[in-house]
């Protein structure tokens, strides 16, 4: 039987498996809408800006590691969808969407509601299409979906033509593809992981260095097998987080411009440096020519463009996290210089006394005897009543690093947060996605007075599908984040960092129809945070008004090196 | 360092602006570029001329093999290859440097391929060294339009670049 373009459009995406579409209706998408209203299979969320589409579709993906997948019109909806394509693919992240385009007749003519998708969008996706006939639609949704979401993930745009989706052809949906340009390397090749294992097994004071890309591959089992096998210090980036158990002793925390102090002395007198599924962002990295001095480096990525992009490295290796660790892991097995499987860290003892030393340093120290709430507290105090095992999304600024380092995650894909474009407005939608793909989760937003507003129109969406998001406003009354900079470089002159006309948080949420709280005294933190995680089918906004003059510590400035840290005042080293 | 790399491209619309749109992102050079399909409908081959350090060169080759419509590339450079581009050059040929001017072209291999009362058009391929040296040997004034193609490569010997 001949299906239209719509029909087919909504019939790939049932057979691919897609649970929910995040989008928005216009014009050059209408023939899709009427189609997805005549069944039940693909469900729809109606969002109440496209930005919102694609962070709950990056959300849905980032906590289940499935593809998110977003529809809106041509035009403004497709220009609107840009921040969330870009920070999708900043950060690796599956995603398949579908802009709807003007006719393929008006194409080129400045119609209306015309705009070059696919130009606009190269920069910023893995790949994209414009499918010109009806007859290339199905097999165009299947490339996209394999592209998407093999190899590095990243997000791939498919621009559908209104007249396209009204032609009508045979459907069938292709079970494979194979795109004969594209052929991404899972294995690694055999002598450069020996080399490696030789180099990690002479190594008098290693280091884990792994990243998003752990997380991306599914390895967080043979990652944690082997970091216990080898008994070494471990750091994550931003985007490892959870990957391996933060709680677990072999755990340094993060690394980077506001990783732990042990971490970042952990990265400066290494020997061997083993970064896997980590891209050495310059967060991370800081100076060049600071950077692990003393370290042989090793390098796992998919990506062999990753590969020795900014710091050289001395073993590459191109593959997949998964297959080439557990290829390491069969390795060290049959080594006889194995460490011993009962108490493997005796091994590197020196190198693990000198890492206590560090870490004693205690440098997330907080003054808890504030009469100011401390945002440090309550993402402390989260972290315990949720028993760490909470789904968090966060948005963009101190509130992102406090809850990057406080909330311990023990488990991958909990931790949900726009890392390489550091896109604002990234929380409260990104939670969407989460709930609904974990419809009995506790999900936390952690977010500040500013980012919140970026995307607050989504409030509504999470009343229209009851999604019970606990809202952890940070109000610092400040860009903190801009604050923090300003006052450290720009000697306190705070320009347009003030969050001036903040609305009332509780109104606003509680007009929306949620519930609304404001805390602002330390006793207040716990009890208010008890009830709001009893509220189970509730939205809950809650306002701490926190110290505004906290800042995010350790920090490294720009322009030093990892042993050249910040601590916080009360810290700070002679 | 200058490195000639030749890629076979899926012929398809777009697919130019990709490699181009990467060389403006990432802020590479690009020297000089040709592309047109080849005996395969379904394939272009582009030549592209760039400069960089051999880190540049690295992610450039890198990078490009990432663009999902780059079927496969050489950059020519690593081996020994012949690397050919065309000018068409519109001279000035007033009556008392018309044979001066002959000769000049027969001494560079090129062809007088259209000819008016006062004008010469000459064709001339080689390196794009040797082309240069034309331009330096005829007065500048007597040159009215230059039209360069950019330059084309392959590689010597057996080697070749096919899918
Ligand atoms: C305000 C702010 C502050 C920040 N501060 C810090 C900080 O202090 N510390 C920090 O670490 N980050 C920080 N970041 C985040 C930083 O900008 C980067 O996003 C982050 O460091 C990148 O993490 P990653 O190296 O794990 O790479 P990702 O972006 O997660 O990339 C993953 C890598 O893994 C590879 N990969 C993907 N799939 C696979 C697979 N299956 N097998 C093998 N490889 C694969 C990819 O090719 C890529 O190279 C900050 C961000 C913001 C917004
Ligand atoms: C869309 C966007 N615009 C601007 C920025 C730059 N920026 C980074 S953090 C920040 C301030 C965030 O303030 P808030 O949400 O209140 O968080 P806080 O730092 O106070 O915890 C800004 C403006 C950004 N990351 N994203
Ligand atoms: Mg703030």
């Amino acid at each position: 039987m001949e299906l239209t373009g719509a029909e087919i459009l909504v019939r790939c995406l049932k057979d691919e498996g897609v649970e929910y579409v995040f989008g928005y209706p216009g014009g050059a998408v209408l023939h899709v809408y009427d189609a997805l209203y005549q069944q039940e299979d693909v469900k729809h969320i109606l969002v109440r800006h496209e930005q919102g589409a694609t962070h709950a579709a990056d959300g849905y993906a980032r906590s289940t590691g499935k593809p998110g997948v977003v529809l809106v019109t041509s035009g403004p909806g497709a220009t609107n969808a840009i921040t969330g394509i870009a920070t999708a693919h900043m950060d690796s992240i599956p995603m398949v969407v579908i802009t709807g385009q003007v006719h393929t007749w008006a194409i080129g003519s400045d119609a209306f509601q015309e705009v070059d998708s696919v130009g606009i969008t190269r920069p910023c996706v893995k790949h994209n299409f414009l499918v010109k006939d009806v007859k290339d639609l199905a097999i165009t949704i299947k490339k996209a979906f394999y592209l998407a979401t093999t190899g590095r993930p990243g997000p791939v745009v498919v621009d559908v033509p209104k007249d396209v989706t009204a032609q009508r052809t045979e459907y069938s949906y292709p079970k494979e593809v194979s795109i004969r340009s594209y052929n991404p390397v899972l294995k690694g090749h055999p002598g450069q992981i020996r080399k490696a294992v030789d180099l990690m097994l002479t190594a008098k004071k290693p280091m884990l260095y792994t990243g998003g890309g752990v997380i991306l591959s599914g390895a967080q089992n043979s990652l944690t097998e082997m970091t216990r096998m080898l008994g070494f210090p471990i750091t994550q980036t931003l985007m490892g987080l959870g990957a391996f158990p933060a709680t677990d002793p072999q755990s340094l925390g993060m690394l980077g411009m506001h990783g732990t102090y042990e971490a970042n002395m952990a990265m400066h007198h290494c020997d061997v440096l083993v970064a896997i599924g980590a891209r050495f962002d310059d967060r991370v990295v800081g100076v060049v020519k600071y950077f692990c001095p003393e370290a042989q480096i090793i390098h796992v990525d998919i990506d062999p463009s990753s590969i020795s992009k900014s710091v050289k490295v001395h073993v590459p290796i191109v593959g997949d996290v998964d297959h080439v660790v557990k290829e390491m892991i069969r390795l060290i097995r049959e080594d006889k210089r194995k460490p011993d499987p009962v108490a493997p860290m005796q091994q590197l003892a020196q190198w693990w006394d000198q890492i206590n030393e560090w870490r004693s340093v205690n440098c997330l120290k907080y003054d808890r005897a504030s009469a100011l709430i401390k945002p440090q507290y309550v993402l402390e105090t989260l972290y315990r009543l949720t028993e760490g095992d909470a789904y968090v999304t966060s948005d963009v600024g101190q509130h992102q690093m406090w809850a990057a380092q406080f909330y311990k995650f023990d488990k991958p894909l909990r931790w949900i947060n726009s890392g390489g474009l550091g896109t604002m407005g990234f929380g409260l939608p990104a939670a969407m996605g989460v709930q609904l793909a974990h419809p009995d989760a506790t999900v936390a937003c952690v977010t500040g007075e500013a980012s919140i507003q970026m995307c607050i129109q989504e409030l509504s969406t999470c009343r229209q599908y009851g999604l019970p998001i606990k809202i952890i406003n940070l109000n610092n009354r400040y860009m903190g984040m801009v604050r923090q900079w300003q006052e450290f470089f720009y000697e306190g002159r705070y320009a347009m960092s003030y969050m001036d006309a903040l609305p009332d948080f509780v109104k606003l949420a509680e007009s929306y129809g949620h519930v609304g709280m404001s805390i602002d005294k330390p006793a207040d933190v716990e009890p208010a945070l008890r009830e709001a995680l009893k509220l189970k089918d509730r939205l809950v906004f809650m306002d701490f008004i926190t110290d505004q003059t906290e800042n995010v510590y350790p920090m490294i400035a720009q322009g030093k090196g990892h042993h050249e840290m910040h601590l916080s005042p009360e810290r700070e080293l002679a | 360092m200058r490195h000639i790399i030749s890629i076979l491209l899926e012929n398809e619309s777009g697919a130019l602006s990709r490699v181009a749109g990467l060389f403006s992102a990432r802020g590479y050079n690009i020297e000089s570029l040709t592309v047109a399909a080849t005996e395969d409908p379904s394939l272009s081959r582009m030549t592209l001329v760039t400069r960089g350090s051999e880190d540049v060169i690295e992610q450039i080759t890198k990078q490009l093999n990432k663009l999902v419509d780059v079927v496969k590339l050489l950059d020519l450079t690593e081996g020994p290859h012949i690397e050919r581009e065309m000018m068409l050059i519109k001279l000035k040929a007033t009556s008392t440097a018309r044979d001066e001017l002959k000769r000049l072209v027969d001494i560079f291999r090129g062809h007088i391929i259209d000819v008016t009362s006062s004008t010469y058009t000459v064709e001339l391929t080689g390196t794009g060294e040797k082309l240069d040296a034309f331009i330096q040997a005829v007065d500048s004034d007597d040159i009215l339009e230059t039209v360069r193609s950019g330059v084309s490569g392959i590689a010597r010997g057996e080697k070749s670049l096919h899918v």
